[in-house]
């Protein structure tokens, strides 16, 4: 136990903390903070958001009639490629990790910083970099029409703006083997005395994971994205059949990184989702160690697939056959997963507050997303679908139904921690409601008109599949909605909404033992380290209307459980 | 229990730790920071061996699928030049380590030197490197599309080409190298005059550094003529008076009715490539008089009869090759950092980390080169 004063001075309102301890841009620019930095590529990574999501209500549109002339042919094209390519490279990839996760990582060990904060920073200007090549493809006037995927030796013929976007997505790359990199050596040196392996958050586990993929299976997307500039301005004939090159080597490099980049993606927001279940249960997560082992077993996994994407391109049957064989594999960590959060759930006293929202909206999103993988991975029914709007809808589903669904739940999570000003509850559960059900409206007809033939990448169809186009772009409005709506929620909490305290919801992991706003160094006294899935070992502090641990509190002083209130 | 008994010192958290001179804040102590960057320089080099396996993947490929392009290519590689660049980078391996043993004895005089040596050695692999890839330029072996091996030499136009009958391509690359080196003598003059002492040593050991650069260039031209009755990639062999179309005398599964057309509008867009064919009348610098009998054997294949796909394997040479000297100019770099500060005396007993980084940098670009070596001269 401490005194009250020292009490206070922990987990009381603090007067200085991260974002008011430096004042101005520079304090910003050149920070070397890892929450500061985590704020820029949450906001960084915001910007592409809704930048791709105006080209994609902009395709919507254009389908809304099977006749349309909205969009050039060539103009929508450009559209669906830079869409994509923003989406994945500029946005869905570094999202969870750059941003909630090192804001969250680092005071999740208990540690000061990243063990590499230059590294840090630079990362964040790659992204900057990078992002900007991209676009510039846009701005040059060049566009861009090859689809996110670069596929040779289309990508070699085109005219369009094609160096600047590989350009770009080779030093996005970069900066996201920064990241992984930095977190993988974080994890490894930085944890908090005695804090082994098993006492990490299941988050932790997931960002670690994905850092392995980033490290091990970017640079091949480097190199390959090089030889294709290379091919593209020297023709040096190994991707161009006019040179005796191979366009379906191109294909394999591509998802050698580009599968276990799916796992980029959806792994760290797993993590999320184990701590958000798990919390707003008041429940031990059930299973940690099969949690904690499916994150890697998946990103080895992960590694061994990538040929499920080629089932058309003229592999070998063997080949395909195996590719199919260990692409179900794959699946059963994803639902070892989901088992587990559907048995935390299991009598946990469940709090349905935003942030609990989302995360149940991941798990029947994700669930749906990763059961059409298993249609697309079994190859009889993969030669019908392939190609068609039924891939499209599976991939949204995962990655938008899971990753985006995971950050917003996660943002409303640690909003509170990182401004010390708590949301509104009511409509962020609004903004969910919107979200969820735009979602479904835009992609479930997608499954729909996929499996009736719906080619991808067309921009016009036949007649028949009008309505469910209709569908679908009233759906996207609406998911454009929600997500707008959480967007100002969100802004306003972080100015205007009320104070709250250190540790609202009684969540165990140590970023929770800072001030929120936590102070420059995270915390002002080394934390105690506890079981992140005990929640019993924070106890409800009268005083400070909060949870802290019980080592620090005033046995006479406190309340195993305060009611929820909702604000 | 865990709780520190720094409460009451919180507001000044600064002084939690007594942290050393180069420890960061974020760090509690010497250790973790140096094997946090140990691990680091460890995960990076994994990045880099994957980086570096598209190409590998891409080169196991074509050679599975085409072993006879291999053979017939190989042969316009001089393994002499090869062998010699080889030797460099072993033994500023062995420089390298050195310095990191004279670092972690905190010897940080003996560190500098060292280093030097090892720069100077990257230099002079470059120099090297530099005379193989002028003297193919020269030839016409140049990446798939603008392939035309014509054995022929362009008579070099720049005056330094041809008072010292060697390539233009040669004078260009020693272009950037000359300019540095005149800014490292003049900013070391300088620093004497305003008297910098310590910068003064630091630009002339970088003038020493890119002097290496020149050493190998000669070395190279030396071994090159030396070499060449025996190698492909002599210079002496005249298969033809007028320069031989490679591409429009060839053909194979690839081919397809526009590539040649398509071939020749990329080998004259190509700046490296002189568009004008017509200078290739005349060959320079000494040569063996029976260079031009041998020029049908083994070593110097007739154009006509090989296959077009020889230019892949340039291709790939020329990315493999170059992607690696990328990584050498960038290690230069990096011991150009460790000497300044093994100059200002900051490697100790219990600090030296960062020479132990890029020496294992160092140690992985010439791991690659291991493995190109024989990959690329040594194929029989
Ligand atoms: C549960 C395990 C999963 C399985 C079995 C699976 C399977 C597949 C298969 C077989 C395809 C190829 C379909 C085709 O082109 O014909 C595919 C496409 C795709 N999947 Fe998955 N998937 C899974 C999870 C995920 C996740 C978690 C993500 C991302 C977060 C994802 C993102 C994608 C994307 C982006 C594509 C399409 C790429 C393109 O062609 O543009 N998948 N998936
Ligand atoms: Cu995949």
């Amino acid at each position: 136990m401490v005194d009250a004063s020292t009490r206070q001075k922990l987990f009381g309102t603090p007067e200085t903390n991260f974002l008011n301890c430096s004042k101005g841009w520079k304090s910003w620019a050149f920070t070397l903070d890892h929450k500061r930095i985590g704020i820029m590529y949450l906001i960084g990574v915001t910007v592409a958001l809704f930048l791709a999501g105006v080209f994609a209500l902009v395709l919507r549109s254009h389908l809304f009639t099977f006749d349309s002339t909205m969009l050039s042919d060539d103009m929508y094209n450009q559209m669906f490629t830079l869409h994509g390519a923003v989406m994945v490279f500029s946005f869905i990839i570094p999202s969870i990790p750059a941003a909630l996760g090192n804001i969250v990582l680092p005071m999740m060990l208990g540690a000061k910083d990243v063990a590499f904060p230059r590294m840090n920073l630079a990362s964040f200007y790659l992204w900057i970099i990078g992002t900007g090549c991209l676009l510039l493809a846009i701005l040059s006037g060049k566009g861009l029409d090859t689809g996110w995927t670069f596929y040779t030796p289309y990508s070699i013929d085109t005219n369009t703006g094609v160096i600047y976007a590989t350009f770009g997505a080779f030093i996005l790359g970069f900066s996201s083997i920064f990241t992984g990199l930095n977190f993988l050596v974080t994890v490894n040196t930085m944890r908090s005395k005695d804090q082994g392996w098993f006492k990490l958050p299941l988050f932790v586990w997931s960002l670690y994971a994905t850092a392995i993929i980033q490290v091990l299976a970017t640079p091949v997307l480097g190199i390959t994205l090089l030889m294709l500039i290379a091919e593209k301005t020297l023709h040096i004939g190994i991707f161009d059949p006019k040179y005796g090159g191979d366009p379906v080597l191109f294909q394999h490099f591509f998802w050698f990184y580009s599968h276990p980049a799916v796992y980029i993606m959806i792994l760290p927001a797993m993590g999320v989702i184990s701590e958000l279940i798990s919390v707003y249960s008041q429940k031990r997560i059930f299973g940690y160690s099969f949690i904690a082992f499916s994150s890697v077993a998946i990103a080895l996994l992960g590694f061994l697939v990538w040929g499920h994407h080629m089932f058309t391109s003229g592999q070998s049957l063997v080949v395909t056959l195996i590719f199919s064989a260990i692409t179900f594999t794959v699946a059963i960590p994803s639902a070892v997963k989901v088992f587990n959060w559907l048995a935390t759930l299991y009598k946990g006293s469940i709090l349905l507050n935003t942030p609990m929202c989302y995360a149940l909206s991941f798990i029947f999103l994700f669930g749906i997303g990763g059961l059409t993988g298993l249609f697309l991975g079994a190859l009889s029914t993969d030669i019908h679908l392939h190609d068609t709007y039924f891939v499209v809808a599976h991939f949204h589903f995962v990655m938008v139904g899971g990753t985006l669904t995971a950050l917003l739940g996660g943002v409303f999570h640690w909003w509170p921690k990182i401004w010390g000003r708590m949301y509104n509850d009511f409509l962020g559960r609004v903004g969910c409601f919107l979200v969820f059900s735009g979602f479904n409206l835009t992609f479930f007809p997608q499954f729909v008109m996929g499996s009736r033939g719906m080619p991808r990448r067309y921009a016009s169809y036949d007649p028949e599949f009008q309505i469910f186009h209709q569908l679908s772009t009233v759906g996207a409005f609406v998911l454009g909605i929600g997500i707008l709506l959480s967007f100002v929620v969100l802004v306003y909490a972080a100015l205007r909404g009320p104070r709250c305290s250190s540790n609202p919801f009684r969540a165990a992991s140590l970023e929770w033992q800072s001030s929120s706003p936590p102070d420059f160094h995270n915390f002002l006294q080394t934390p105690v380290l506890t079981d992140p899935y005990d929640f019993e070992s924070q106890v409800y502090d009268e005083e400070l209307d909060t949870y802290i641990p019980r080592e620090f509190a005033n046995p006479d002083k406190v309340a195993p459980r305060k009611e929820p209130v909702h604000h | 229990m865990a709780v520190a008994d720094s409460h009451d010192t919180h507001d000044d958290h600064h002084d939690l730790y007594d942290h050393g001179e180069f420890i960061a804040h974020h760090f509690d102590s010497a250790e973790q920071q140096f094997d946090s960057g140990k691990l680091g320089i460890w995960l990076f080099l994994v990045t880099e061996v994957l980086f570096f396996s598209g190409l590998f993947v891409a080169y196991t490929l074509y050679r599975t699928n085409h072993p006879e392009v291999f053979e017939q290519a190989h042969v316009f590689l001089n393994k002499y030049l090869g062998g010699l660049n080889t030797i460099v980078l072993l033994f500023s391996s062995l420089t390298m380590a050195l310095g990191v043993r004279a670092a972690q004895l905190g010897r940080n005089k003996n560190c500098s030197v060292y280093i030097l040596i090892t720069m100077v050695c990257a230099t002079m692999f470059l120099g090297v490197k530099a005379v193989e890839y002028s003297h193919k330029w020269d030839m016409g072996i140049l990446v798939r599309s603008a392939f035309n091996l014509t054995y022929t030499h362009p008579t070099p136009t720049t005056e330094i080409g041809k008072a010292l009958h060697i390539s233009d391509y040669l004078v260009y690359l020693c272009i950037v190298p000359a300019l540095l080196l005149a800014g490292f003598l003049a900013a070391s003059v300088i620093s004497k005059l305003i008297n910098k002492a310590m910068l003064a040593k630091f630009m002339v050991a970088m003038a020493i550094t890119v002097s290496g650069y020149f050493l190998g260039v000669v070395v190279g031209v030396i071994f090159m003529s030396a070499t060449d009755a025996e190698t492909g990639s002599s210079h002496a062999s005249v298969i033809a008076e007028q320069p031989l179309m490679l591409m429009a005398s060839t053909q194979d599964e690839h081919d397809e009715g526009d590539h040649d057309e398509g071939d020749h509008d990329k080998a004259a867009a190509d700046p490296n490539h002189e568009g004008d064919h017509a200078d290739h009348e005349e060959h320079f610098g000494s040569h063996p008089a029976d260079g031009g009998e041998a020029s049908f054997d083994a070593h110097h294949p007739d154009p006509s009869t090989l296959s077009r796909d020889v230019g892949i394997f340039f291709s790939i040479y020329y990315c493999m090759t170059g992607l690696h000297a990328i990584h050498i100019i960038g290690g230069i770099i990096a011991l150009a950092w460790l000497y300044w500060r093994s100059l200002l005396g900051h490697w100790r007993t219990d600090y030296f980390g960062p020479v132990d980084y890029v020496g294992l940098y160092w140690h992985l670009v010439d791991l690659i080169w291991i493995y190109l070596f024989p990959l690329l001269y040594l194929i029989d």
